[in-house]
């Protein structure tokens, strides 16, 4: 019974070793105990003030850039095989409608279409003979709009560290709508944040074929009111400010793609602006069109706006410059967002809450000040109404608070206020594991058993009814954390961290402290109860 | 110390008061909700743009209303927030106003417009001290160098104003202040500030009357989506609950249980309407949690039913039940009494922002409490009542054996199973 007993105290022993030390580490200082404390426990954001935002990926973006891509090619294809065509245009996102191809070279076209775009149907229009429908896959539809979000959510991660925020979270939200969710621990104003995520950022190098004009009607009429093939018309601003418009061609030399890096830098006035450097095969394929357009201007375009198109003197090879009206700020966010990418898809937010900083340190205040109170209210009854038993009961609560907080700092679980009342909770349902056995034991001893045969009937009886009570709430809190955002999340895990830990330490502890009086009483002597 | 020594009530026949008091709540709490057309809503289930802003002194709020309509922000609610003496508001603009902007925070930067206009812009080129962060004011420590730290070393310095801006930060963001110094010279109270540190932040800084503490912007997708949610979430809840205690009692149990919940639920609802509080996510977080204790509760008078029944398999079910709940009274009292102490600190101490989630608590634990033995117990009592009258000898928890006064007619006999070897006949 003894070695039992000492058995036993050794593992609890330990378990609060590993806790204590879990919270607060080997702390060389005060200090570093504050400061260690500080890391492991993480903090939500309505308790270290952030920003929270739900964003949706506009996924459709990417399956519209695929079928434009499609048909500006399927012409390319037509053209190099001589075959002629009416017309090739997409009638919505996902069809394209060909027609006027000659009967004997339909099936020239087939085989085309199988060939080279294997990822469209194609079937005949009825009512047209001439006409073809294309239709993308829908299996190639959903991987497309997967594939831009998922490139999305990773190209605002990238933009997101290159901020510099301190753990930041982002994640998938939702049930497959493609919406993210992004957390800013410590930013307060998001503005600058919020526009380095949403914006594009497409770079695209194009030859300019005609321009500036003045107006888009201007440009129209000095071609007779329609654009040349593959060309389009572009906004910017002209040198003395004045918005233009430019004529470029409808595919570009260089996107994006083929950046290897950003950096911001000045320009010989001393303006701010971003000079580029591309990889190797960007760089060969622009070196041969800067070769063949010698004199031409070279349209610099970032989200379909053009920055600026200076002449191309010479054959360039791997770097170039950005030019434009920008302060050092938007130099520095550019060359970020050149850096991590453009994004596949448009963004646009769904919600937003900022949490100041003096908010979130009040937060804490309180929900500390409550759980103290409470704490401290629960402890004293458990003493004065079970005498003895109350002291075994406060040790266990005590050790369930401990053991909570370092579950919390060992599994990295966050802290939310709503989490700070589940720990409150936890004190005060979990204080009822010990009040059932108590009670339990008693009505033992009323009905005449003696003291370790009434402890022994109380923990049995009253297990099975624990372990009820404890199931229908975790099952409550689990409920909770499937379904909940941030702070019901924090309050569902501190409610089942606790609870279970509770098991612990209700049973298990108050069992050994029992059996250790009563191995220390005298024979006939009551038990304290 | 012992507060319930051999209790010895005759709740069953108490059970017509119970449900008077039980019909009273939930007319007055039904009555409320259809006469206030349903419940609030908060922001993130209804939509619309919320901005909490403290100010400097009493704000006037006729005049940033006024300021506000100029901005074309024309059905803008303005409230006071906490007390009186913190001076802060809450600015709410609703979903049509916010879903009608072409970017989802145009609201809000319409509303901190309107507040500079009105209360004064700084001057050009200087920031605000009140919202800037810590980094923002090491950085121009760091450039003006007011304790002449650049010779002794990069990292010197970094470090020392790093932590120099923080201390000041954190100064300004605790109690009485919160957030808003009236005047640079407060931040003397802060160890390490100079003189010249002071007026090395007056060259570049300003301080504003005002600061944005707290923002939420819910456009209308996601407002939709979380209502459903929530729905689906309480009801999971229920159904839940409903098979676990099936699964460990009886159907009749289950249910009761779960008509018993339902009932805490709408009262606690009840409430809430008429108290004009708030349902927002952390609430129904707590309107589960009650689900979760209501239940716990019931299960333990049932848990002790269940027990009697299998040691007294003769007495009169009526009596059993009352023995039942006077056997647990003690241990019920005292766990709603401590649960209650808990959740009641929560809802003195623990603020404003999680009121309505400490509110719910409050009520539901008493309420919780009652319903074990004033809905759940009479329901179990009213269904065995009817069950074995209306089939003699057959009906009945199976779990119990039904009066053996007479011979059971055969057929009918649906007990052979379950009574030992030695009774048959």
């Amino acid at each position: 019974m003894e070695k039992s007993i000492r058995n036993r105290t050794i593992l609890i022993l330990i378990v609060v070793l590993v806790c204590i030390f879990g919270i607060i580490g080997f702390p060389s200082n005060f200090q570093r105990l504050k400061d260690n404390i500080a890391d492991r426990i993480k903090l939500g954001l309505d308790l270290k003030g952030g920003t929270y935002l739900v964003l949706q990926v506009h996924v459709e973006d990417a399956v519209n850039t695929t079928s434009d891509l499609a048909v500006s090619r399927l012409r390319d294809d037509l053209r190099t095989r001589n075959i002629p065509y009416a017309e090739v245009r997409k009638t919505d996102a996902t069809h394209i409608l060909i027609k006027g191809i000659p009967q004997n070279r339909w099936e020239e076209v087939q085989a085309l279409a199988q060939d080279q775009f294997p990822d469209w149907y194609v079937e005949r229009v009825a009512g047209d003979p001439t006409a073809r429908l294309m239709t993308l896959k829908t299996s190639e539809v959903a991987t497309i709009k997967n594939d831009a979000y998922t490139e999305a959510m990773a190209t605002i991660r990238r933009r997101v560290d290159a901020l510099g925020i301190t753990e930041p979270e982002i994640a998938e939200y939702g049930q497959g709508s493609y919406e993210l969710v992004v957390e800013l621990p410590g930013v307060s104003d998001p503005t600058r944040v919020k526009d380095i995520i949403q914006s594009t950022a497409m770079l695209e190098l194009k030859i300019v074929r005609g321009g500036p004009y003045a107006s888009k009607e201007e440009a129209l009429a000095s071609f007779g009111g329609v654009l040349p093939p593959d060309t389009e018309l572009l906004p910017g601003t002209s040198d003395s400010g004045a918005p233009a418009w430019y004529l470029v061609d409808r595919i570009a030399a260089i996107t994006g793609r083929d950046l290897s890096g950003a950096e911001p830098s000045q320009d010989a006035n001393g303006r701010p602006d971003v000079n580029f450097t591309l990889t190797r095969a960007g760089a060969s394929r622009f070196a041969e069109i800067t070769q063949r357009n010698i004199g031409k201007q070279l349209a610099i375009i970032l989200d379909n706006r053009v920055q600026s198109a200076p002449v191309i003197e010479n054959q360039i090879s791997d770097r170039g410059q950005i030019e434009g009206n920008f302060t050092t700020q938007q130099v520095a966010d550019l060359a970020l967002k050149l850096r991590s990418g453009a994004l596949p898809a448009s963004i646009s937010y769904l919600q937003e809450q900022t949490v100041g900083p003096s908010l979130g340190a009040d937060s804490i205040r309180h929900g500390v000040e409550a759980c103290i109170i409470g704490f401290a209210a629960i402890l004293l009854f458990m003493l004065v109404y079970y005498r003895g038993a109350g002291v075994n009961a406060d040790v266990a609560l005590i050790l369930n608070l401990l053991i909570l907080i370092a579950a919390l700092a060992y599994f990295g679980g966050v802290l939310t206020l709503p989490g700070i009342a589940g720990v409150i909770l936890t004190v005060g349902m979990g204080v009822d594991s010990n009040v059932l056995i108590f009670e339990r034991i008693r009505e033992e001893l009323r009905m005449g058993k003696a003291a370790p045969a009434a402890v022994a009937g109380g923990f049995d009886h009253a297990f099975k009814t624990i372990i009820d009570t404890h199931v229908t709430t975790v099952a409550a809190a689990a409920i909770l954390f499937t379904f909940g955002t941030g702070p019901v999340k924090g309050f569902a895990v501190t409610l089942t961290i606790g609870l279970v830990a509770n098991l612990f330490t209700s049973v298990f502890v108050s069992r050994v402290i029992f059996d250790y009086v009563l191995s220390k009483r005298e024979r006939g002597e009551a038990l304290s109860v | 110390m012992e507060f319930f020594h051999n209790p010895q009530v005759d709740w069953m026949g108490k059970k017509k008061y119970f449900i008077v008091v039980s019909i009273v709540l939930l007319i007055a709490g039904i009555a409320s909700m259809i006469v206030k057309h349903g419940l609030q809503y908060g922001i993130d289930f209804r939509g619309g743009t919320l901005v909490y802003v403290k100010f400097a002194r009493n704000p006037d709020l006729d005049a940033i209303r006024h300021r506000l309509d100029q901005e074309n922000l024309h059905r803008a609610t303005l409230v006071r927030y906490d007390a009186e003496s913190k001076h802060e508001i809450m600015i709410g603009l609703d979903l049509q106003t916010t879903a009608s902007q072409n970017a989802l925070d145009a609201g809000k930067q319409a509303i901190v417009k309107a507040l500079t206009n009105l209360y004064g812009q700084g001057p050009a080129g200087k920031i605000d001290f009140n919202n800037a962060g810590a980094q923002v004011i090491a950085d121009h420590l760091l450039v003006n160098d007011p304790l002449h730290l650049a010779g002794k070393g990069d990292d010197v310095a970094q470090n020392t104003y790093s932590r120099l801006a923080q201390a000041m930060v954190d100064y300004r963001n605790t109690p009485p202040r919160e957030g808003l110094i009236a005047s640079f010279n407060e931040l003397s109270a802060v160890p390490g500030v100079t003189n010249q540190v002071i007026s090395d932040l007056e060259k570049d800084f300003y301080l504003s009357q005002f600061s944005v503490f707290n923002t939420q912007i819910v456009g209308p997708k996601v407002g939709a989506k979380l209502r459903q949610q929530a729905l689906y979430v309480v009801l999971a809840g229920l159904a839940a609950m409903l098979v676990y205690v099936w699964f460990r009692f009886e159907l009749i149990f289950g249910v009761a249980a779960v008509i018993a919940t339902f009932h805490d639920v709408i009262i606690t609802l009840g409430i809430f309407s008429l108290l004009n509080k708030e349902i927002t996510l952390t609430v129904i977080a707590a309107f589960l949690t009650l689900i979760g204790y209501s239940m716990n509760d019931t299960i333990v008078t049932f848990d002790r039913i269940r027990e009697n029944m299998h040691l007294n398999k003769r007495e009169n079910f009526r009596d059993l039940v009352n023995r039942s709940i006077n056997q647990v009274l003690s241990r019920t009292i005292l766990t709603s009494g401590l649960t209650f102490i808990a959740v009641l600190a929560l809802f003195l101490f623990g603020g404003e922002v999680i009121h309505g989630f400490s509110l719910v608590l409050v009520v539901g634990v008493v309420i919780g409490t009652y319903s074990s033995f004033a809905i759940a117990s009479p329901l179990v009592l009213y269904w065995e009542d009817r069950a074995r009258a209306t089939a003699y000898g057959g009906g009945g928890l199976k779990k119990a054996v039904a009066p053996p006064s007479a011979p059971p007619p055969a057929g009918k006999d649906r007990r052979t199973k379950r009574e030992p070897a030695g009774v048959r006949r």
